[in-house]
């Protein structure tokens, strides 16, 4: 072999390992699907600090390369950078940690002053099973169709440990659907809560929530954790994260943990859990007619989630006095995607009638969603693992 | 200072206590028995033994080592499980294969007894204590070559019941090293599949759960928030010096909210003017702090280079 020809063969070699020579037209369309979501966080300010890593990551996941080459690159292959960094969502301990910031994060004296609010947040799981049993008919397994199902729940965190219990193969599809509709919540939500109300319902001014003393919001973890996770034990990873998070807020002695948890370390894990759930969308796995069905049905659950909130809230009214009547704007805050959906609360009374400030009292039902989804999702999971 | 001691001692009994139980072997069981192995699995020698199956029924890893395992109620030390091997540690839901072939030298899994055909043989496992009876099993007399005792599903169950004599015909097949169920599906699934197609069920039962949860969270706090605001109202009462019916008449709750509140102090403000001019009072403290080489800053900061 002459040096020519061995020069010939070493940059054909290299031509072989490029992304060029392996690229198809479906790791095409997830660049672009990853360049959309980039777009949409950085122009549009739809939750850039999801959708920023998500969809970085798809790049990331979706640069072509030779899989026989032994490279070790890929988040599927044994061993990789990747693949280690993606151990904290196949494992399933991404998302106790997120949840142990947003405890930390999250007052609860919204939810303590109105005990009753918490039922809004049981209402709007409905969502999670309306879905459920459409994913059945559409001839999904009880397994699959729960993990699909939670997205209705409106909380990635719950919706990626979750899937990665029951169908790990769908994560990737469940995952991004979820941040893409906890994304357009301000999209969805308003419609449905004009449609569900009358312009009576929606100028109903609530009362002042109570001052919350700090041994309450102190009790409330401990209770709180006791109770859902004696109920549903399978909830433990992330109810437990979630109440001790907040113990540590609300004790008065670890408030330097309190702040890792809510700033650096909330932060560290959304960045990996964001990229890694983003590389784990991989061109051949995740443009299917399946993953056009997990987003149709995540649509779905989010609209019945919203409705059932909604609707709960004015059935609740029938019973209760005129004094005490609820919003029923603040229904949608039932899931849980804390804080956009109070948000959306809160600007959709301002809109009828701008002295009505709702954004506390939708707080309740709101951290309420938080609880009931991952009460629902310990419910699945102990069902059908 | 007496009062934190003992509520520490107390602290670190209750967790020792806790761990004590936390690493209890209880979830080790005989699992399958075969007595006379003439045509069944061979030891790594080649050679063909009676066997005893031990199984994890736990879900976490569990160390064996010094366990005793005996075919003789008045010698539970029998055959201690030797320290140092690494394949004493069984995997979660996993097994371990002992031969009963009375060749210890051969190996951590070659008991120092055998299992005796035509006759009933007692099986049992002690904790390291010799004393603590983990788990036992009479294997029947009339079990014939090749055949194993087993139970009916790994590690469950107590008593004859829970076992059975496996032929290796008709579904009953021998199983050492492996499951005595050969699972190939989710139970769990397939039953939701069978009897819940459009997922009624699931959704009555789990959303009951997620209302349970929450109606019990919510009635706890009810509860509590009466007990709290009934504690603060006695206080305040007393701070008055007031019988507790008595404050009750001063109350204005819907006068009282932050708002109400709020409003009040901007026209006071507004109206008095007040809190212009503050006194001003400055302290200041002298700190001390004895000079030590463990608290030096100059141990703990690089030097800048010398020129």
């Amino acid at each position: 072999m002459s040096f020519g020809d061995f020069l010939v063969q070493n940059l054909h070699q290299f031509w072989i390992l490029t992304g060029f020579y392996n690229v198809t037209w479906q790791h095409l369309v997830m660049l672009a699907v990853g360049l959309f979501f980039i777009w949409l966080a950085i122009k549009k300010d739809f939750e850039p600090m999801l959708l920023v890593p998500i969809g970085f990551g798809m790049l990331i996941g979706n640069i072509p390369f030779n899989p026989d080459a032994g490279l070790e690159i890929g988040i599927y292959e044994e061993g990789s950078v990747l693949n280690i960094l993606y151990n904290g969502v196949s494992a399933g301990w991404y998302p106790p940690l997120i949840f142990l910031g947003i405890g930390a994060m999250t007052d609860f004296s919204a939810l303590i002053a109105n005990p009753k609010l918490m039922l809004i947040g049981a209402a709007a799981q409905f969502g999670i099973f309306g879905a459920y049993m459409v994913a059945l008919l559409l001839g999904f397994a009880p397994d699959q169709a729960g993990a699909i199902a939670i997205i209705g729940g409106a909380d990635g965190p719950t919706a990626i440990f979750l899937s990665s219990k029951l169908a790990p193969n769908l994560m990737g599809a469940i995952a991004v659907s979820a941040y893409s509709y906890m994304a357009l919540v301000p999209v969805i939500q308003p419609p449905i809560m004009a449609l569900c109300t009358t312009k009576k319902e929606r100028l109903i001014k609530m009362k002042p929530a109570r001052a919350v003393s700090q041994n309450e919001k102190i009790i409330f973890p401990i209770v709180g954790l006791l109770l859902t996770c004696f109920v549903v034990p399978s909830g433990i990873p992330l109810l437990g994260m979630l109440f001790f998070g907040n113990l540590l807020r609300e004790c008065g002695v670890t408030t330097r943990l309190a702040k890792t948890a809510s700033n650096a370390l909330t932060d560290i894990v959304t960045i990996l859990l964001g990229m890694t759930v983003g590389a784990s969308t991989q061109a051949s796995s995740f443009l299917t007619a399946q993953t056009i069905g997990i987003f149709a049905l995540g649509f779905m659950a989010f609209i019945i989630a919203s409705t059932s909130g909604v609707m709960f809230v004015k059935l609740f009214n029938l019973f209760l006095p005129e004094s005490k009547k609820i919003n029923p704007l603040i229904g949608n805050a039932g899931v849980s995607a804390v804080p956009m959906s109070s948000r959306i609360s809160n600007n959709m009374g301002l809109k009828y009638d701008p002295t009505n400030y709702l954004l506390m009292h939708a707080m309740g039902p709101n951290v309420a969603g938080v609880i009931g989804s991952a009460v629902a999702a310990g419910a699945l999971l102990g069902f059908l693992a | 200072m007496k009062k934190k001691l003992i509520i520490f001692i107390a602290l670190l009994v209750s967790a020792s206590t806790a761990s004590v139980f936390g690493q209890s072997r209880k979830s080790l069981k005989i699992n399958e028995v075969m007595v006379t192995n003439e045509n069944s699995v061979v030891d790594d020698y080649g050679n063909r033994h009676g066997w005893i199956e031990l199984f994890n029924s736990s879900f976490a890893p569990l160390e064996i080592s010094s366990v005793y395992l005996t075919d003789d109620p008045a010698q539970p030390k029998k055959y201690p499980v030797p320290l140092g091997d690494v394949n004493t540690k069984i995997p979660k839901r996993q097994h371990v294969l002992f031969w009963a072939d009375g060749e210890p030298s051969k190996g951590t899994f070659h008991t120092n007894f055998v299992l005796k055909p035509g006759q009933d043989n007692w099986i049992g496992i002690y904790d390291a204590d010799g004393l603590t009876l983990i788990d036992e099993v009479v294997i029947p007399a009339d079990l014939q070559p090749n055949m194993s005792y087993a139970r009916k599903a790994d590690g469950e169950g107590e008593g004859a019941e829970a076992w059975e004599v496996r032929s290796g015909l008709d579904n009953k097949y021998v199983t050492p090293s492996s499951n005595n169920i050969i699972k190939d599906t989710n139970n769990k699934v397939e039953m939701f599949a069978e009897r819940d197609k459009n997922g009624l069920g699931m959704t009555i039962t789990a959303m009951g759960i997620v209302f349970l949860a929450l109606v019990l969270l919510s009635t706890c706090f009810m509860i509590i928030s009466k007990i709290g605001e009934r504690t603060s109202k006695g206080r305040k009462a007393k701070a008055h010096g007031t019988k507790l019916s008595d404050l009750h008449k001063d109350d204005h709750p819907e006068t009282d909210s932050g708002e109400v509140i709020a409003a009040i102090v901007m026209a006071l403000h507004e109206h008095l003017n007040a809190h212009d001019k503050e006194n001003t009072i400055l302290t200041i403290n002298k700190v001390r702090r004895a000079y030590s080489p463990w608290s030096s800053k100059i141990y703990n900061m690089r030097e800048n280079p010398r020129r």
